[in-house]
């Protein structure tokens, strides 16, 4: 079964339309990619999908269930997040600090006037180092570079163990020496953690070495979708990316 | 764990201090006893204005319903005393030791509860919205109350009411009762709160300061947190309404219950000096403002408004993030950079 599926979603803000029709699927355990020109609407979608804003018509369905009237911590807390292109932090919170409140603080109510537990502090310090952030732990995380917030982000994301994570241009600012390590990582955290990966890339290599599955938008609409080959090659992405 | 054991030898310093400070000066036990007030006022406040980044303008709202709600629990429990007298406004019941301590605690308790639910139910109604919006829907709440207040003739009306007179054949009298209630209230206040701060519902609140955007699509129920926060501030905050009125003797909707320009600013100010979003802040705030603002009462007369004005412009100005802020940020700026010396 599909994890995620979007069915004919349209999106406009006022007088702009950002979305046209757009359906997608993603199955289970697979890294699926988005590319498109700037301004194609790659972002409203994704936001579309979190609840961040109502949809104008079409159905999204994950896991079976339509979620497109949900708010967004009840779609979060289904096993769906996501990560910004811009990043978000807890600037003025430590590293630390900002993995900690990551873990599942619902879960239990009861506990919520304590500290931490022990196993969130583990697993805080294992993602941190598995990011490289590991040495800046103790720093806030406003002070770190556009690039490390990057990677505290998706840390931060690991920490809740999403079903899904869709992350919104994840090198975009980040330090092109690290951006083949980063690519590692979201292929280990696929296998290894069986997360199924949505991924927004501006990065042509990038999403050609990820993806298993590409789809372009253009316009507000889907231009093409196949395997990275495929896409590669398909005259209408080409002329899509040339012209604009 | 060094910083850590100085703090707490601070702390007891600090409290023996206290304990023993009313036999020391007791021409001015009343005076030490509103330092305790206004500690709670500022680290109620703090709760969400500084902690959660919401500053509230209303929470004066939740100090005078805690002050009313007890003096009618206080002048109703054991009497009737109601229907002799014309004017509510003049009734005095006169309780002996064992009513007046029963009546208290219960009318405190109840203010309390009566202050939750009013953030609660207020809460779920305007913390949805974000910051800006919050704080001018708390504008006018202070004012809305004593408007409404001043309308009943159960609560005294505009004239306001009386509290019951402190049995005199006690051994502790009134002043010193008072005292070592706050004192407790207040230390109540700051552990609890400290507690709260270190733990996963503190981090919470901080988390919707940084980026509230963030936290509701890491699955934060923020409102939820918001409601919560401000939930506990009312407890507190009532409480210490309760034990306002019956310090002063009587009760007013405009210039003592819900009293805006007084203690409904000074929480503010007190909290935003010392240091908003730390524990320690609210607290020094809470004694520098206190102190000067009794300073300039008794050595610049008329000017004394004046005076406070020109401290809060200046700890606006040139003190935004208040004194503990600006170590903080110190602090942390050195932090910084050891830790880019330690990497090169
Ligand atoms: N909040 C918004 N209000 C109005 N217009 C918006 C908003 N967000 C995006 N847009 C417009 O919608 C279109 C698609 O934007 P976006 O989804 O951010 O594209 P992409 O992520 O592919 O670069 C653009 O024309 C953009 O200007
Ligand atoms: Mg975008």
């Amino acid at each position: 079964m599909d994890l995620l599926s979007v069915n004919s979603v349209n999106k406009s803000y006022g007088g702009v339309i950002a979305n046209i029709d757009v359906s997608l699927t993603v199955p289970k355990g697979k890294i699926v990619g988005i590319i498109g020109p700037n301004g194609s609407g790659k972002t409203t979608l994704f936001n579309s999908i979190v609840g961040h804003h109502p949809i104008d018509s079409g159905e999204i369905y994950f896991n079976g269930e339509e979620i497109s009237s949900l708010p967004i911590p009840k779609i979060a807390r289904l096993g769906m997040l996501r990560t910004f292109q811009q990043t978000h932090i807890y600037g003025k919170m430590t590293c630390i600090q900002n993995m900690q409140i990551s873990s599942d603080i619902d879960a239990n109510w009861k506990r919520v006037f304590n500290p931490f537990s022990k196993d969130v502090d583990e697993m805080v310090n294992e993602l941190l180092a598995f990011v490289g952030l590991y040495k800046k732990r103790f720093l806030l995380a406003g002070d770190l570079s556009f690039g490390q917030q990057k990677l505290l982000e998706f840390a931060m994301a690991l920490m809740k163990k999403p079903t899904i994570l869709l992350l919104d241009e994840p090198t975009a600012g980040v330090n092109p020496t690290l951006i083949n390590g980063l690519i590692d990582r979201l292929h280990q955290v696929n296998e290894e953690k069986g997360i199924t990966l949505l991924v927004i890339e501006h990065n042509m290599r990038v999403v050609m070495n990820l993806a298993e599955h590409i789809y372009c938008l253009a316009n507000g609409t889907m231009l093409a979708d196949g395997k990275p080959d495929e896409i590669q090659n398909d005259q209408r992405v080409i002329d899509a990316y040339l012209g604009n | 764990m060094i910083i850590k054991n100085k703090q707490n030898n601070f702390i007891w310093l600090g409290l023996a201090i206290s304990a023993i400070a009313p036999f020391f000066f007791p021409n001015h036990i009343t005076l030490l006893t509103y330092i305790w007030v206004m500690i709670i006022l500022a680290l109620t406040w703090d709760m969400l204005g500084g902690q959660t980044g919401y500053t509230s303008f209303g929470n004066i709202l939740f100090f005078g319903v805690g002050m009313y709600v007890c003096a009618v629990v206080q002048r109703d429990m054991f009497s009737s005393g109601l229907d002799r007298f014309e004017r509510v406004s003049e009734v005095v019941v006169s309780l002996n030791a064992s009513e007046y301590f029963i009546s208290l605690a219960v009318g405190t308790f109840s203010g309390a509860i009566v202050a939750v639910l009013l953030a609660v139910i207020l809460g779920s109604g305007i913390l949805g919205m974000r910051g800006h919006y919050f704080a001018i829907c708390t504008l006018g709440l202070g004012h809305a109350a004593a408007e409404i207040t001043s309308g009943i003739e159960y609560l005294g009306a505009g004239s306001g009411m009386v509290t019951p007179i402190y049995p005199s054949e006690l051994l502790v009298g009134k002043e010193g009762f008072y005292y070592y209630a706050f004192l407790l209230v207040a230390i109540t206040t700051f552990f609890l709160f400290r507690k709260i701060y270190q733990s996963q519902f503190g981090l919470a609140l901080n988390a919707i300061r940084d980026n509230e955007n963030k936290a509701e699509s890491m699955g934060i129920h923020t409102t939820q947190y918001k409601i919560a926060g401000w939930s506990i501030s009312a407890f507190f905050l009532a409480i210490a309404g309760a034990g306002v009125g019956n310090v002063i003797g009587f009760i007013d909707p405009v210039e003592i219950a819900f009293s805006g320009p007084t203690f409904g600013v000074w929480m503010i100010v007190m909290a935003i000096l010392g240091g908003k979003g730390t524990i320690w802040g609210p607290v020094l705030g809470a004694i520098i403002l206190y102190s000067a603002k009794e300073t300039f009462w008794t050595y610049l007369l008329g000017w004394d408004k004046v005076a406070l004005g020109l401290l809060i412009l200046i700890v606006v100005v040139y003190f935004p993030k208040g004194i503990l802020g600006y170590f903080k940020e110190r602090k942390q700026l050195s932090n910084s950079i050891l830790s880019q010396k330690g990497e090169s």
